[in-house]
């Protein structure tokens, strides 16, 4: 059934038929090929309050190179697969971060970036305005320590996103069920 | 023009409204006024030739022990002279009239002033919290303020 280059033209439509030895076929589990997926695009969401975004904005520039972690930025939520909370968030601000996270399409992940979005940072004792931790918000993956972070760090967190992003087994908890 | 002659001839016009000059230790001098005169003073540093203040550099709200003021900070990019406006308030209810007919760039100024103290500027024609939220309690930055527990269901 292999195509002869030789006879010249193209050959028949390719379908499961046209499948032969010389065709590039990868075996290997679903769940390892959809968390390649996922973890090799992890488009995010620019969510830069404060200070810590200057610093996404470096990792996201040609020093550090984000894209070749398959991760570029959306200016919207319905794109993207992961939210960067880069910098202070108010209780002002809460409500629009919120309903950000609401917007994005499942799966979604959470990096929380900088001491203000892990626990207020400068602001945790004396403030009436900022929230405590943006985990009181949404769900967080990964936290990135560090006022702000430099960005091998926040390539760091990235990098453990993508390890968390390997471990799901979505069709092996199906099958076993 | 010096802080002193700039006092002397708000007086001449003004009386008892304008009733002290606190010079000694202060940087800008400050005139302190009664403040339901705020606006009229305002117009006449603004517009006097000899005055020029075209320039409302900074409106500031300050929370004394014992009473409320409002300091308006006044440059004369004209002239090249600045002097500080200082009005009084009472702890109880402070108002004063607004002065964004007089410099247009006030009117922000008194939203913040009204959003973390509670001043209301009289005739001001958008006075609204500019910082906070619209539906916050209280004004924060006076000192008898007391901190919610809660703001929508998030700890504060």
């Amino acid at each position: 059934m292999s195509q002869d280059p030789a006879q010249g033209g193209p050959g028949p439509a390719a379908g499961p038929g046209a499948l032969g030895p010389e065709a590039h076929v990868m075996v290997g589990n679903a769940d390892k090929f959809i968390n390649w997926c996922r973890r090799s695009s992890l488009w995010y969401l620019l969510f830069a309050t404060a200070c810590c975004g200057i610093e996404l904005m470096q990792t996201g520039a040609s020093r550090y190179d984000l894209d070749r972690f398959g991760a570029v930025f959306r200016a919207t939520p319905r794109q993207s697969d992961l939210m960067i909370v880069a910098g202070t968030v108010t209780h002002k601000m809460a409500e629009r971060l919120i309903r950000l996270y609401e917007q994005m399409p499942e799966p979604k992940y959470v990096i929380s970036m900088g001491s203000c979005a892990n626990t207020g940072g400068p602001f945790y004792k004396d403030s009436y305005c900022v929230v405590k931790g943006v985990d009181l918000l949404v769900p967080v993956d990964v936290y990135v320590p560090g006022c702000p972070p430099r960005p091998e760090a926040l390539i760091d967190g990235i990098i453990k996103l993508q390890k968390i992003i390997d471990q799901k087994r979505n069709f092996a908890a199906a099958a076993k069920a | 023009m010096e802080p002193k002659a700039i006092f002397e001839a708000v007086r001449a016009t003004f009386g008892e409204a304008v009733s002290e000059l606190q010079e000694e230790g202060f940087r800008p001098a400050f005139l302190v006024v009664s403040p339901e005169k705020v606006r009229e003073i305002g117009r006449f540093l603004r517009d006097d030739p000899a005055m020029k203040f075209d320039s409302l550099m900074c409106l500031s709200g300050v929370d004394y022990p014992d009473r409320f003021a409002v300091v308006y900070h006044l440059h004369s990019l004209a002239i090249g002279h600045r002097i500080g406006v200082k009005a009084y308030l009472p702890r109880e209810s402070p108002s004063l009239p607004s002065v964004d007919g007089v410099w247009p760039t006030a009117n922000f100024h008194e939203r913040e002033a009204f959003d973390l103290f509670g001043i209301v500027f009289e005739g001001s024609w958008d006075l609204r919290r500019i910082l906070l939220p619209e539906d916050w309690e209280g004004h924060p930055l006076r000192k008898d303020y007391k901190y919610p527990e809660f703001y929508h269901g998030i700890k504060v």
